[in-house]
């Protein structure tokens, strides 16, 4: 039995309870911040708070993607299929937090906007990233024993990744309903600090989510690959 | 205060059922994926502990799985 344990990969699993113990400590205070202590928006009132959730679930799920199409970039260029595994292990909180990002714009729009849903610019670019995602996962799920599923995978990946910049400059590109990026990392952020401070830390509460189910979905197919090694033997 | 709080100037129906529904997601996931790792542990217990002692020692060999997905052709992960 104590072999057993060398097999288990110890690091990831701790890892796994130092991240859920961080994710929860921040998601706290996140929304805290969020709920509480942030004040209102002048125009749009309380139903401002919905960006808290709305805004790091897009950021998240636009970063998982893109990274997700880079490592499938980075198997073909260096031939090493462990890139696969961690883009696997990525894609289901990816397309979480788009769906989280959809249905939560959505229930923003109603107050805001007058409406549910609309097909601006941006909504459907992100309903796109969102079949996208699931695409991804179906193919995983339906052909995971086949030969192709790499290939396909890849090409999923590399295909959806052309959405990204539609994503981001969506809202400068054509004129739709939502307003132009607050936070901007090269130009000047237009947010005030006092919503700028929850909205980071709901994104580092959220990106600490996303690390965490990859930590144990990572630790899944690590532990599926032993199983068909112990079948070998 | 409670009440002004879920209420939130008639705003409370949208921002509480955004971040309820965000948090009913991330439970969703998080026992789904912890699911799945507990059920492919177990299926390695299972599988050790019907190796025998020959096959013990030939796992033994085998320094890090990390290298079977290096040595392994796509069609085998």
């Amino acid at each position: 039995m104590n072999f057993i344990k060398k097999y288990e990969f110890s690091f990831v699993q701790k890892s796994q309870r130092i991240v859920l113990f961080l994710f929860l400590i921040i998601l706290i205070l996140g929304l805290l911040e969020a709920l509480v202590l942030s004040p209102e928006d002048y125009l749009q009132g309380d139903s401002v708070r919905i960006m808290y959730v709305h805004v790091p679930s897009a950021w998240i799920s636009l970063g998982i993607f893109s990274l997700m199409a880079l490592l499938s970039v980075m198997v073909f260029i260096f031939k090493n299929k462990f890139f696969f595994l961690i883009a696997k292990s990525l894609a289901p909180s990816g397309f979480v937090f788009s769906l989280i990002a959809l249905v939560t714009g959505s229930i923003w729009g109603k107050p805001t906007w007058g409406t549910w849903w609309a097909w601006d610019a941006r909504i459907t670019s992100m309903l796109i990233l969102c079949i996208f995602y699931l695409m991804y996962l179906i193919t995983w799920r339906i052909f995971e024993n086949k030969d192709y599923v790499y290939k396909v995978t890849s090409i999923i990946a590399i295909l959806g990744v052309i959405n990204i910049p539609i994503i981001k400059f969506s809202v400068d590109w054509w004129s739709t309903l939502h307003q132009p990026s607050s936070v901007n990392i090269l130009a000047k952020t237009t947010i005030h600090s006092s919503m700028l401070i929850p909205l980071v830390i709901m994104t580092a509460a959220f990106a600490l989510f996303s690390l965490l189910i990859f930590l144990m979905k990572y630790n899944t197919e690590l532990i599926k690959i032993k199983n068909k090694g112990l079948n070998r033997l | 205060m409670t009440l002004n709080f879920i209420y939130m100037n008639g705003y409370g129906v949208y921002v509480l059922s955004s971040f309820l529904f965000t948090l009913i997601c991330f439970a969703g996931l998080y026992l789904a994926t912890r699911a799945q790792l507990i059920k492919e542990q177990n299926k390695f217990y299972v599988k050790f502990g019907e190796l025998n002692s020959d096959q013990i020692q030939e796992a033994k060999k085998q320094k890090i799985y990390k290298e079977i997905i290096a040595t392994e052709t796509f069609s085998k992960i």
